[in-house]
C-alpha cells in the first residue's frame, strides 16, 4: 500500500512540472463528458416529458369512447351511459390561446374529478391533497405544469384571459402535469371553449373496457370504442430523432477522447524515465499499473465532473430549440427547462471513467510491454508506427466490407448508424496511411535538403499527430456532412413549401357543422374563389398512425400538389375515388410503391384503392394518404373537416380573416394566412437543425483542441529535430515558418480527404440514414462555397492550434537549443 | 345518527378520494363557512307529501336511505343497503349543467352468509347522472335506483342497485302510514339545538331477488326507509354515533340513536313506534345503551357488534348482536353498516350503523 502511495505520487509529480498536459487530459476528458452528457440530458428530459404527457389521462394507453362523426358529441350520450352502467368519465379537450404580451396557444384539458377512472389519474394528483370543492369552483382552478406557467409568463393564482376575452380560473402550479397543458373542471372547460353541453371523449376504465361490451343501440350510431393501445406513439415517433442526437453526441465523445489518447500517450512517453526508475527501485509491475489506473480514475472523476456540470449547460442552453423542433415537427410538449434525476449525473461520471479507460487502455498495455533498458525514440517509434500502420489498413478494409454490408442488407436507422460509423472510422484508420503515401509522392518531387527535410519530418512528426489529425478529420468530415444535408434538406424543403402552400388562407374550425358553416357563408363572399374543404380521418395501418385526407376535385390540386412519381392519370383517378395517393415515408414503411393495391379497413369493410401517385410529406411524423373526399365520407362515417383551404384575392385576406375571427369567434391560431405558416413552419425547420448545427461546431471546436495538445506536446519533444538545423544555420523565425508551414501542409492534406469524405457523409445521411430516421429521401446537394468555408475553418483551426507552441518555439533561448547536443550520448 | 354521519360524509366528498377519515375539528370548521346562507331547519313547518319526498335544494344535506333484513329459501340472513346523498357545495337553488351546486353520492352494500359487499357511487348535480324526483317518486345515482309508482308516493318502490359480485332488486310495499320523528318531523340532534327534518316508512314489507357472485337467491324480508335533510353541522365535541333501527317481533319498531361526545355524556334520543304506526318520541334518559362485545374490523378498528338496549317504559331489554359482525364501508368516509339480529324480551331484526371508530 506503501508503495503504491509512493508511485502514485511520483506519477502525479509529473503533472506539477507539466501543467499544460494536465490540462488537456481534463479539457478532453471535460468536452467529451460534457457533449455526451448534454445530449443524453437533452434526450432524458425529452423522454420523461413523454412520460408526463403519456400519464395524462386521454392518452392513447386510455381506452374511450369518441364520437362517430366530428370532434364532439352531446353530454346526454354520457348521462345514458351512466344510467345504463358504464362506468365512463367524461373529457373535453381543445386549443386555448392565452392573451399576453407574447399569446401563446395550450391544450385544455376539462375533466370531471368524480367519475375519473382511478388508473388515469392526472399524474397521481387525484389522490392526495385534492380540493375537490375547489376545484370545481367558482372560480375553480386550472392547473398548469410550473415549466408553462414560466414559459408564459404568468404566476400562480393569475387569471389570465383567454384569446377571445374570456377569465380563466386562478391558475394553481401541479408540478408533475405535462407541459403544454391546462387542467380545468369540464364545466369551465365547456365555457371556455364555448362548447356548453359538449364532449369530446368519454374514458373508460380498463377493466370495464377489456369485458368489451356492447353500447346501447342508440348510442352506437353516435360512438365508438376506441380501444387502448399499448405502444406510445410519441415515443415512437420521436426515437429516430433522439437517435439523431445521441449518434452526434457519441461523435462528440470520440473525438473528446482523442485527445485524452493524446495526453495520455504523451504523457507516457515523457516518463518512461521516471517508470523505469520506479522499476528499478522496486516497483512491481503491478503495483505501477495499479498507480498508473488510480491516476487515470482520478483525472476521470475531475474531469466527468466538470463535463457533467457544463452538459447541464449545454443542455439547458439547446433545451428551447430542441423542444421546438420536437413540439413543431412531432407535436411533443417538451418542458423549456431541465429537471434530471441524480440518476443521469452518475451516469455522465460513469461515462467519463469508461472513457478515460478506453482512451488511457493503450497506454497502460505498452507500460506493460516496456522494456526496461529501451530509449525512448522517435524513430524507432514510427518504424514500430509501421506495423501499426498495416494492421489499421487490414482494419479499415474489414470496416468497409461492414459499411457495404449494412448499405446493401440494412434496413433499420440503427444499421444506417453503423454503416455511418464504419465508413467514418475506415477513413479514420486510413488517414495516417494515406498520409504518409502523399507525403512519399511528395518527397520523389522535392528538390534541395531544406524541402527534403521538410517533407520527410513531418513523415515523422505523423505518428504524434496522427491522432489529432484523425479527429480534424472527423469533425470536418462531419461539419461538411451535416452542413451539406442540411442545406440542401433546406433548399428542398422550402421549394417544397412554396408549392404545397399554395392556398391563401387556412381555416381550422372547431367541427365539422361549423366548417359547413363558414364554408356556406364564405361562398358568397366576394373576392373568394373557392372554398376546398379537407376532410380527414385518423386510423392505422399496419400499427402506424396514418391521417387519411379526403380532397375535392379542383385543378389547384393539380397545379399545386407536388409529387414524386405518378401515373399519368393520376388525379382523374382520385377524383373517380379508385386511386389513392402516399406520402413517401408511408409508402416506403407499407413497402408499396406506384400500381401497387392500397388496403384499407374500414369499420365494416375494407376498401382497395390503386397507388396512383407518391408525393413528400416533409416533417409529418405521422402517414398519410390523399383520397377523393366523396369516396371517404362514403366508407367512414367519422371523416370531419379539419381544414378549410381558401383561394382567393390576397388583398382581401386581411379583412377577411378578421371577419371570420369574429363572426365565428375562432381565435387567431385558426385563421392562418399563408405567409404566417410559411414562416412557422420555416422556423420549425431552423430551429430543428439549430441543435444539430451547435453541436456540429462544438465538434470542430474539440478537434481544433485535440490538434492543439497534440502540437503543444509535440513541441516539446521537436528540439531534438530542430536543433540541427537551427546548428546548420537555418535561422530561428524560419525555423518557425518551417514548422508552421508543416503543420498547415498536414492540415491541408486532411482537409482534401475530409471535404470527398464529408460528401460521402453527406450521401449517406440523406439517402441512408433520413430514410430510415424519417422515410424521405432527398436529393444530395453540393454546396462549393460551403466546401470552401468549411475547408479554411479547417485551415484556420489548424493555425490557431499551431500558434501556440510554435510562439514556445519562437522564444526558445539559444542555449536550449545547444543543450540538445549536450544531452546527446 | 345518519345526519351526522351525512355530514361527514359529505365532507368526504369535499375533501376527496383520500383515504383516512378527516379530523373533525378541521372538517366541522370547513363546513361551517357560509352555514348562513343555506336554508335553515325550523320549528312549526308542515311537511307535505309527496312534494317533500323531493330533494330539498338550498338545503346543505339530504338523503334517502333505505336499509333491508332479508331471509333466502333456506333460512339464512341477508342484509341490502341503499342509500343516496344530496350535499351542496354553496347555497343556492339548483341550476342546470356543470355549475349546480350539488353532489350526489350513492352507496350500496349487500352482507350475507358469505360476507359483506358494498359500492359507492359520485355524481355531479345538473347534468342527470343523478337526482330525485318527487312524483312519480324516482331517486337515481348511475344505473341505480328507488323508483315509486304514479299516485302511490313511497308506498311501492322497486329498489336496485349493484357492485362488484353483488346485485339486487327489490319490491318494497307499505300499507303503513310515514312516521314524523321528534315533533311533527322537527328532529332534534343535540343538547345544542342542532335539528334536521326526519321522517320514516318502517313498514316495508320486501319480496326480490339478490345476486352474489352470479348465485341468485330469491329472499322476503323487512325494510326501513329514512328520510332527512338539514344544513347545520355536529358541534365539535361530538365525534361519533351509534344508530339503531329495529322491527321488533309483534310489529313494533324501535329507532334510536346516541352521539357520542368528548366530555360529556352521549346524547341519545329514539322513536317507539306501535304496529299502527302511532309514534311516540324518547328522551335521552328513557334510553340505556351498552356497549356486550367488539370485533375488529379489517382495517384494524375495534367496533361494538352486540349491544345491550333497554327502553323500560316500554319494557324493552334486549341484546342486539350483527348478523355479519364485518360489515365495514370501506367508503370514502368509513363506517359500519349491517343487519342484527334481536333477542331477549323482544326478539326481531334490524339495522345498526356506527361511525366515528
Amino acid at each position: 500500500m506503501g508503495m503504491l502511495r509512493i508511485s502514485l505520487l511520483a506519477l502525479l509529480s509529473h503533472w506539477r512540472r507539466h501543467p499544460l498536459q494536465f490540462c488537456s487530459i481534463l479539457t478532453g476528458l471535460w468536452l467529451a463528458t460534457a457533449l455526451w452528457t448534454g445530449v443524453q440530458a437533452l434526450n432524458n428530459q425529452a423522454r420523461a416529458d413523454y412520460a408526463r404527457a403519456g400519464a395524462l389521462l386521454a392518452s392513447a394507453a386510455q381506452a374511450q369512447l369518441v364520437a362517430r362523426q366530428g370532434e364532439r358529441f352531446d353530454q346526454a350520450a354520457h348521462v345514458q351511459l351512466r344510467r345504463s352502467g358504464w362506468p365512463v368519465s367524461p373529457i373535453l379537450e381543445g386549443r386555448l390561446s392565452i392573451a399576453g404580451k407574447e399569446p401563446s396557444t395550450l391544450r385544455l384539458l376539462g375533466i370531471e374529478p368524480l367519475t375519473l377512472p382511478r388508473e388515469a389519474s392526472i399524474a397521481g394528483q387525484l389522490t392526495t391533497g385534492f380540493d375537490l370543492d375547489g376545484f370545481i369552483g367558482p372560480p375553480g382552478q386550472a392547473w398548469i405544469a410550473p415549466d408553462t406557467l414560466l414559459r408564459l409568463g404568468l404566476k400562480a393564482g393569475e387569471q389570465p384571459l383567454s384569446g377571445d376575452g374570456q377569465r380563466l380560473p386562478p391558475l394553481q402550479v401541479q408540478a408533475q402535469l405535462a407541459p403544454g397543458v391546462i387542467v380545468v373542471d369540464i364545466g369551465h372547460a365547456q365555457t371556455l371553449l364555448r362548447a356548453p353541453g359538449q364532449l369530446s371523449r368519454l374514458l373508460l376504465p380498463k377493466a370495464f373496457a377489456a369485458l368489451a361490451p356492447p353500447l346501447p343501440v342508440e348510442l352506437a350510431a353516435i360512438l365508438r370504442l376506441q380501444a387502448s393501445t399499448d405502444t406510445d406513439d410519441l415515443q415512437r415517433l420521436t426515437d429516430s430523432f433522439h437517435l439523431n442526437l445521441t449518434a452526434l453526441g457519441m461523435l462528440a465523445f470520440v473525438v473528446g477522447l482523442f485527445i485524452v489518447h493524446a495526453a495520455i500517450g504523451l504523457a507516457l512517453e515523457q516518463r518512461r524515465g521516471l517508470l523505469r526508475t520506479l522499476r528499478a527501485c522496486g516497483v512491481s509491475l503491478s503495483g505501477l499499473i495499479g498507480a498508473l489506473t488510480l491516476e487515470l480514475g482520478l483525472f476521470a472523476l475531475l474531469g466527468g465532473l466538470a463535463g457533467v456540470i457544463s452538459g447541464y449547460l449545454l443542455a439547458s442552453l439547446l433545451l428551447p430549440d430542441v423542444a421546438a423542433s420536437l413540439r413543431g415537427l412531432y407535436g411533443a410538449q417538451v418542458a423549456g427547462q431541465l429537471s434530471l434525476s441524480p440518476q443521469w449525473g452518475l451516469a455522465g461520471l460513469a461515462i467519463s471513467l469508461l472513457g478515460a479507460f478506453l482512451a488511457g487502455c493503450s497506454s497502460l498495455l505498452r507500460t506493460m510491454r516496456l522494456p526496461l533498458l529501451a530509449l525512448a525514440q522517435p524513430q524507432a517509434w514510427r518504424l514500430a508506427q509501421g506495423v501499426w500502420l498495416r494492421r489499421q489498413v487490414l482494419l479499415a478494409i474489414v470496416l468497409v466490407v461492414l459499411a457495404m454490408a449494412c448499405w446493401w442488407f440494412g434496413d433499420s436507422l440503427l444499421s444506417a448508424f453503423v454503416m455511418v460509423t464504419a465508413v467514418l472510422l475506415t477513413a479514420a484508420l486510413l488517414l495516417p496511411a494515406l498520409l504518409d503515401a502523399a507525403l512519399a509522392v511528395l518527397t520523389r518531387f522535392s528538390r534541395g535538403p531544406l524541402t527534403q527535410w521538410f517533407i520527410a519530418d513531418s513523415r515523422q512528426q505523423l505518428p504524434a499527430l496522427a491522432l489529432a489529425l484523425m479527429a480534424l478529420l472527423l469533425a470536418l468530415a462531419a461539419s461538411v456532412g451535416v452542413g451539406s444535408m442540411t442545406e440542401g434538406f433546406r433548399r428542398t424543403f422550402v421549394g417544397w413549401l412554396d408549392q404545397r402552400l399554395s392556398a391563401d388562407l387556412y381555416v381550422t374550425p372547431r367541427d365539422t357543422p361549423q366548417a359547413l358553416e363558414i364554408s356556406a357563408w364564405l361562398s358568397g363572399q366576394p373576392g373568394v374563389d373557392a372554398v376546398l374543404p379537407n376532410w380527414r380521418v385518423d386510423t392505422r395501418l399496419q400499427g402506424w398512425p396514418v391521417q387519411l385526407q379526403g380532397i375535392a376535385d379542383h385543378p389547384s390540386y393539380r397545379q399545386h400538389w407536388p409529387l414524386l412519381e405518378q401515373r399519368s392519370d393520376a388525379w382523374t383517378q382520385l377524383a373517380a375515388g379508385q386511386g389513392a395517393m402516399l406520402s413517401e415515408q408511408l409508402a416506403r414503411r407499407l413497402k408499396l410503391g406506384l400500381d401497387d393495391d392500397l388496403l384499407l379497413p374500414t369499420d365494416q369493410t375494407e376498401q382497395h384503392l390503386t397507388i396512383v401517385g407518391l408525393y413528400a410529406d416533409y416533417g409529418n411524423s405521422k402517414g398519410h394518404v390523399l383520397v377523393d373526399a366523396n369516396w371517404l365520407r362514403r366508407y367512414w362515417r367519422e371523416a370531419r373537416v379539419s381544414t378549410l383551404n381558401l383561394r382567393m384575392a390576397p388583398a382581401r385576406v386581411p379583412e377577411l380573416k378578421a371577419a371570420l375571427e369574429q363572426r365565428y369567434g375562432l381565435d387567431s391560431s385558426r385563421v392562418v394566412d399563408q405567409s404566417s405558416l410559411k414562416r412557422w413552419s420555416t422556423e420549425v425547420f431552423d430551429r430543428t437543425f439549430a441543435a444539430t448545427a451547435a453541436l456540429n461546431s462544438l465538434t470542430l471546436g474539440v478537434a481544433g483542441v485535440a490538434l492543439f495538445i497534440s502540437l503543444l506536446t509535440l513541441g516539446q519533444s521537436r528540439l531534438g529535430q530542430l536543433a540541427p538545423l537551427w546548428a546548420l544555420g537555418v535561422g530561428r523565425a524560419s525555423l518557425v515558418w518551417l514548422c508552421l508551414g508543416q503543420t498547415l501542409m498536414l492540415a491541408l492534406l486532411t482537409v482534401l480527404l475530409a471535404i470527398p469524405l464529408g460528401l460521402l457523409l453527406a450521401w449517406c445521411l440523406v439517402a441512408v440514414v433520413n430514410v430510415q430516421a424519417f422515410g424521405w429521401r432527398l436529393p444530395l446537394h453540393v454546396f462549393a462555397g460551403q466546401l470552401l468555408q468549411l475547408g479554411l475553418l479547417g485551415l484556420l483551426t489548424s493555425l490557431l492550434a499551431a500558434a501556440g507552441p510554435l510562439w514556445q518555439l519562437a522564444r526558445r533561448q539559444p542555449a536550449e537549443l545547444l543543450r540538445q547536443f549536450a544531452d546527446e550520448p | 345518527m345518519n345526519l351526522n354521519r351525512a355530514l361527514a360524509l359529505s365532507l368526504a366528498l369535499l375533501l376527496g378520494a383520500c383515504e383516512q377519515t378527516p379530523e373533525p375539528r378541521k372538517s366541522y370548521a370547513g363546513l361551517g363557512r357560509d352555514a348562513a346562507a343555506f336554508l335553515q331547519v325550523e320549528r312549526g313547518r308542515a311537511l307535505q307529501f309527496p312534494a317533500d319526498h323531493g330533494a330539498h335544494t338550498g338545503y346543505r344535506i339530504e338523503w334517502w336511505y333505505i336499509t333491508a333484513n332479508l331471509t333466502d329459501e333456506q333460512g339464512r340472513d341477508w342484509g341490502a343497503q341503499w342509500t343516496l346523498f344530496r350535499s351542496a357545495l354553496r347555497p343556492g337553488p339548483e341550476v342546470p349543467g356543470w355549475n349546480s351546486p350539488n353532489l350526489w353520492m350513492g352507496h350500496a352494500a349487500l352482507s350475507g352468509p358469505y360476507g359483506h359487499q358494498f359500492s359507492e357511487a359520485l355524481a355531479r348535480g345538473g347534468i342527470g347522472q343523478a337526482g330525485v324526483e318527487a312524483q312519480p317518486f324516482l331517486a337515481w345515482i348511475d344505473d341505480w335506483s328507488l323508483q315509486g309508482v304514479p299516485g302511490q308516493g313511497l308506498q311501492q318502490l322497486q329498489m336496485q342497485a349493484s357492485g362488484k359480485d353483488f346485485r339486487y332488486r327489490l319490491q318494497l310495499r307499505s300499507d303503513g302510514p310515514l312516521v314524523l320523528h321528534g315533533n311533527q318531523g322537527y328532529s332534534v340532534k343535540s343538547g345544542q339545538g342542532q335539528a334536521s327534518w326526519y321522517y320514516s316508512q318502517p313498514f316495508y314489507r320486501v319480496r326480490g331477488e339478490i345476486e352474489r357472485e352470479g348465485q341468485h337467491y330469491p329472499v322476503t324480508g323487512l325494510a326501513w326507509l329514512d328520510r332527512e335533510w338539514s344544513s347545520q353541522p355536529l358541534t365539535a365535541e361530538q365525534h361519533g354515533w351509534d344508530w339503531f333501527s329495529l322491527h321488533l317481533e309483534g310489529g313494533a319498531g324501535l329507532m334510536l340513536f346516541q352521539v357520542r361526545q368528548t366530555g360529556a355524556e352521549p346524547y341519545r334520543a329514539g322513536t317507539w313506534i306501535n304496529a299502527d304506526g302511532q309514534a311516540e318520541s324518547l328522551r335521552s334518559d328513557q334510553i340505556q345503551l351498552s356497549e356486550q362485545a367488539w370485533t375488529v374490523q379489517e382495517n384494524g378498528r375495534k367496533v361494538p357488534t352486540r349491544w345491550q338496549v333497554r327502553v323500560p317504559d316500554h319494557k324493552v331489554d334486549v341484546q342486539v348482536e350483527a348478523t355479519q359482525a364485518h360489515a365495514w364501508m370501506g367508503t370514502s368516509f368509513p363506517y359500519w353498516e349491517g343487519p342484527v339480529r334481536i333477542s331477549g324480551s323482544h326478539g326481531g331484526r334490524g339495522y345498526l350503523e356506527m361511525t366515528g371508530y
